[in-house]
């Protein structure tokens, strides 16, 4: 009896998921008989095998819906909509029953009177002639016991046991396929037509892994043999090699299944999908026979439909909607399976609406993603990545199908764990194309063979994107940063982390002289992480049987298996996802997401800025905004003079100091060499350079913290790292009256500031404080010094929202100089609150932007900004914060009494001076 | 401490082993397979007791170091003496490892009655993954309890 009930159950479940693609069909094409009558026969088949084992409620669900069935094949009832819901619900209290059964081998307790009401509504709505009693009375009596039944029954069971066959016989389903035939006709043709058999998945499992014994084995003989070309045994080898391929193929084929198993609940619901929501949804598949290991298969069952949900749901728009947009009032979702490459590729499109950029835009920024200045710049593609981050879920309603914020970032992390890859593609208005690429087999991977300090170790060929050989002398170099390994790929820097150290291996080599040694990258992608890891050595690529590690060894998350080589060795497999997660020690990929993109926002913060790109002393480039430099001249060496241990050159009429950026004294000599000459007022500094490279706009993302004075830092520019000078600390160096001109500004040098304080003091000014907000870090590391050279006392925020704090902490500037595009709050909003505020409500406001057009100017002006500055116009800068000071000065006498004597008389100063 | 098993019979079969100084014995039936020096892959990061993994017939075997495992030194003049180590072979939970040993000594049938409980004052490294003690003619035989010398790696 068991045996019977398991074999019942693997039978029913089959003949369910049947039904549902089957009735899907019915649905749009009510006429078909054969259709029906295979819907019929399925069911009755169900019904007839449960009162067989005795399964009274099942059964009576499954007769009552027959009986309907029964109205529909007889032509006494047409097929509508509402009726195969009807048939749906029957369908689906029978799964849930047979889910039951399997569960506890036991149909549980229950009642579905209520369904089996409906079904008899239904069924003798047509047949007012049949009386009510009879159809109550059986399923009464079937529940009973179900071994006694009506006349019309019993005719019923009969046909069952004659038109189908028993449980012991050919699996129904096949039986089903032959479409072409009507009930009566089937049991020999049945029988004559099976050409399968079921077999226990275990038994194939065990067969898998001999064969992948026996390849591994062949593999070692075939290691053995390379050397020994004249062996007697060079023949079988080969022979062996054949038939062990051929059997591996065969073996793997046993584990295949078509894709159009783990697509068969589709149909349905989308279908459901399309009642549910009012769409008209049309669902074509494609290469369902597309075959895969059903392991494989398994795992992406559920990230499909959820998928196909998804474009169901968010994708495709109401009928209206279509119709306005000049669609086809029928949405298309398009499911299509191939082979490419050893791997499988499924796409899933739709011609829907695509994704919203400024709908995910708006989530991104609702749920603490992203920030708004964030995506100003990221391009359309960038913003569709974040569909598959945690927490993310653009349908504005929740559905009972989609919405709940576990969408796609599942989807992702599952097809990950199966080491497949999922790319998107989509257009707004036009549809969204989801690409899934997933390995064929789960049991053989391919994968590059690597060596690190002596060790051997895997990694899945699926995860490498690229390999470069470095060299450190060569042309590739991997470069330090503080330690820190990268190395610049095309256009970007690509972290590095090394396998032996990742390993902690100890290398010999380390001791000795590395400067020869070569060294590869393998570029590794996962997620959206990219990261390159360095090994010395990088073999071939091999086809490996993944063996799971010792149960000891499990907590090491860097090792996904193990494998035994055709050597006959023993080597590990690196898990890309455990590097990625030790890549800059992240606590988990997303993080590591998140880490990445705001590398990648930082870039976009900034607008761009001139820059000139030379060379001094280094290798590594340099960086200067071009707005410091008043011009570009060669000079001949041989006409340094020297005068107060400086250089010293005549230039235009005056002596120009000489610097260099490595402090030395530059060197009378014949040669010529490019300076970059600086002047403020009448005063100008030279500084030294090997040569000039370039004139380029570029985004300024500084990347790591300065390595050492003088530097804002590093980033990537034209593909190269690029040092940022702080030209202000060189400047301040080779002249301690530079920026002091006259005497109009008090000054302070950061660089000795004791002395300057003390100088402030004597001659008792008080310095005015300046409140500076730009998000961009790098504008406040070039005004912030300028401004305290200026003589300024200076609080610089990267937040609006920060500095509006202190106003509510009574803190009090004499100006505030803010940016204008920023995030969380934008100038304009920074304005308005400002002069919202009691305390600050007066405070002289600057605003500082890159787009001065006369409209912004206007509307800054009526948000409240008293003026609007270029961004990059250092002295109009300057002009302007004395000038709206001593405006502010003369106009308001409570805060700044004490101070305003000298702070306009500063001012006033400057004021004729700058007109 | 024994198990019912044992007790019944009279008469038990044991591979003695060589450790240090040491002798122990390993109920013979427990044992897989007895391996001569192997090629033994390390693994990084894993345990200091595992000393690596090989291959056995295409099944991976991880090879734990039993001198580690027992607080001893590593057999550092294998090489000077001549000697090379020893693997045994024993399954755990379905997975195969290999006990490193300096060397494998004679197969002993022993008799019940000269077996000895742990004494408890022994070392509780070594008390954790011993079955007991039996007396021999000149030495004495500690006998491990595979499964309790394996659980304990495992944790």
């Amino acid at each position: 009896m068991e045996d019977l009930i398991s074999e019942f159950l693997t039978e029913t479940n089959e003949s369910l998921d049947e039904i549902d693609v089957d009735l899907v069909k019915l649905e749009r094409n009510p006429n078909d008989k054969e259709l029906l009558s295979k819907i019929f026969r399925m069911v009755h088949t169900v019904k007839g095998t449960c009162g067989f084992l005795g399964l009274p409620r099942l059964e009576t669900v499954a007769h009552h819906a027959e009986n309907v069935l029964g109205r529909f094949r007889d032509g006494d009832l047409q097929v509508t909509p509402e009726y195969v819901t009807l048939i749906f619900e029957s369908v689906d209290c029978v799964k849930m029953l047979v889910k039951a059964l399997e569960e506890t081998g036991q149909e549980p307790e229950g009642d579905d009177t209520a369904l089996i009401e409906k079904l008899d509504a239904v069924y003798e709505s047509r047949e007012s002639s049949a009386p009510e009693e009879p159809a109550k009375e059986n399923s009464q009596k079937a529940s009973e016991g179900g071994g006694k039944f009506t006349q019309a029954e019993l005719d019923a069971l009969e046909a069952a046991f004659h038109s189908t066959p028993g449980p012991n016989d050919a699996p129904a389903p096949k039986v089903a396929e032959q479409k072409e035939e009507p009930a009566a006709t089937l049991p020999e043709k049945a029988v004559a037509t099976t050409q399968s058999l079921r077999v226990n998945v275990d038994v194939l499992e065990t067969l898998m892994t001999m064969v992948s014994e026996l390849v591994l084995t062949r593999n070692q003989l075939i290691q053995i043999l390379r050397t020994n070309s004249e062996s007697e045994f060079n023949g079988p080898l080969q022979r062996l090699n054949h038939v062990v391929s051929d059997l591996q193929e065969g073996v793997m084929k046993t584990r295949m299944q078509p894709i159009g198993n783990a697509w068969s609940k589709l149909p349905r619901i989308i279908r459901d999908l399309s009642m549910e929501l009012g769409k008209k949804i049309e669902l074509e598949m494609h290469g369902q026979d597309t075959e895969l290991d059903r392991q494989v298969l398994e795992l992406i069952k559920d990230p499909l439909t959820h998928m196909v949900r998804n474009s169901g749901d968010h994708g495709i728009e109401d009928p209206e909607t279509r119709k306005a947009a000049g669609k086809p009032e029928t949405g298309t979702i398009r499911l299509n399976a191939y082979h490419e490459g050893g791997h499988i590729i499924i796409k899933i499109s739709d011609d829907g609406k695509g994704l919203s950029a400024e709908k995910i835009k708006a989530k991104v920024i609702e749920n603490g993603l992203a920030t708004a200045e964030d995506l100003e710049d990221m391009n359309p593609n960038q913003i569709n990545q974040f569909i598959f981050k945690a927490g993310f879920s653009t349908a504005e309603k929740v559905t009972s199908v989609s919405g709940r914020g576990v969408g796609m970032d599942v989807v992702r992390t599952n097809i990950e764990k199966i080491g497949g890859s999922i790319d998107l593609k989509s257009v707004e208005g036009e549809g969204s194309t989801f690409t899934i690429k997933i390995p064929l087999t789960l049991a053989i991977v391919s994968a590059l063979i690597v060596e690190a300090a002596q060790e051997r170790f895997a990694i899945p060929q699926l995860a490498v994107r690229e390999l470069v050989m470095v060299n450190e002398n060569g042309e590739n170099q991997i470069e330090h940063i503080k330690g820190t390994a990268v190395f610049r790929l095309r256009d970007r820097l690509l972290p590095l982390v090394s396998l032996s150290s990742l390993l902690k291996l100890r290398s010999d080599d380390d001791a000795e002289d590395s400067s020869n040694r070569r060294q590869y990258i393998v570029v590794s992608q996962v997620g959206m992480v990219d990261f390159g890891i360095i090994v010395d050595r990088v073999y071939d690529t091999e086809e490996i049987v993944v063996k799971p590690v010792a149960h000891l060894l499990r907590d090491i998350e860097l090792f996904s298996g193990n494998t035994i080589l055709g050597d006959g060795s023993v080597i590990m497999i690196l898990d890309p996802n455990g590097v990625a997660k030790h890549v800059g020690s992240l606590d988990n990929a997303e993080d590591a997401d998140t880490m990445h993109r705001s590398d990648a926002n930082e870039a976009y913060s900034s607008e761009k800025t001139a820059l000139l790109l030379f060379r001094a002393g280094e290798d590594t480039p340099k960086a200067v905004p071009l707005s410091l430099i008043d011009r570009l001249e060669n000079i001949a060496f041989n006409q340094i003079e020297y005068g107060g241990g400086q250089a010293l050159i005549q230039y235009r009429d005056q002596l120009m100091p000489l610097m260099t950026f490595d402090n030395s004294v530059p060197e009378k000599s014949d040669c010529e060499q490019p300076v970059l000459v600086f002047t403020h007022k009448e005063k100008t500094v030279g500084m030294v350079v090997d040569d000039i490279i370039d004139i380029c706009n570029e985004h300024i993302d500084i990347k790591l913290d300065p390595p050492r004075q003088g530097l804002f830092g590093s980033c990537v520019i034209n593909g190269r790292t690029t040092d940022i000078v702080d030209a202000s600390y060189y400047l301040t160096k080779s002249d301690n009256n530079w920026f002091k001109d006259h005497d109009d500004a008090p000054y302070q040098s950061p660089t000795n500031s004791d002395e300057q304080i003390r100088n402030l003091e004597q001659h008792s000014v008080a310095k005015k404080r300046v409140c500076l907000v730009d998000d961009s870090a790098f504008f406040r590391n070039m005004l912030e010094p300028l401004l305290r050279m200026s003589g300024y006392d200076v609080m610089a925020f990267e937040d609006a929202r920060e500095a509006i704090k202190l106003a509510d902490q009574g803190v009090e500037f004499d100006i505030i100089i803010s940016d204008i595009e920023m995030p969380h709050m934008d100038g304009f909003e920074f304005a308005r609150a400002v002069r919202a505020h009691d305390a600050w409500q007066d405070t002289p406001l600057l605003a500082l932007s890159s787009h001065t057009t006369d409209e912004d100017m206007e509307h800054g002006k009526a948000m409240g900004f008293n003026a609007y500055i270029a961004k990059f116009d250092r002295d109009d800068l300057l002009q302007a914060i004395a000038k709206t000071i001593s405006d502010q000065g003369y106009s308001e006498n409570s805060a700044y009494t004490l101070e305003s004597s000298s702070a306009s008389q500063n001012a006033h100063q400057s004021k004729e001076h700058h007109t | 401490m024994r198990n019912a098993a044992v007790l019944d019979t009279t008469t038990q079969d044991f591979l003695t082993i060589n450790i240090a100084d040491q002798r122990f014995g390993i109920p013979i039936l427990q044992i897989q397979d007895v391996l001569g020096d192997q090629n033994v892959t390390t693994i990084p990061l894993a345990p200091p007791e595992v000393a690596g993994s090989l291959n056995l017939r295409g099944r991976v075997v991880t090879a734990i170091d039993v001198r580690r495992r027992l607080g001893l030194e590593r057999m550092e003049d294998e090489d000077s003496s001549g000697k090379k180590s020893m693997g045994v072979v024993v399954e755990h939970h379905d997975e195969l490892y290999s006990l490193i040993i300096d060397s494998v000594g004679d197969v002993l049938r022993l008799k019940d009655d000269d077996f000895e409980n742990t004494p408890p004052t022994l070392d509780p490294l070594w008390r954790n993954i011993s079955d007991g003690i039996y007396r021999l003619d000149n030495d004495l035989l500690i006998i491990l309890d595979i499964p309790k010398f394996l659980g304990s790696v495992d944790e």
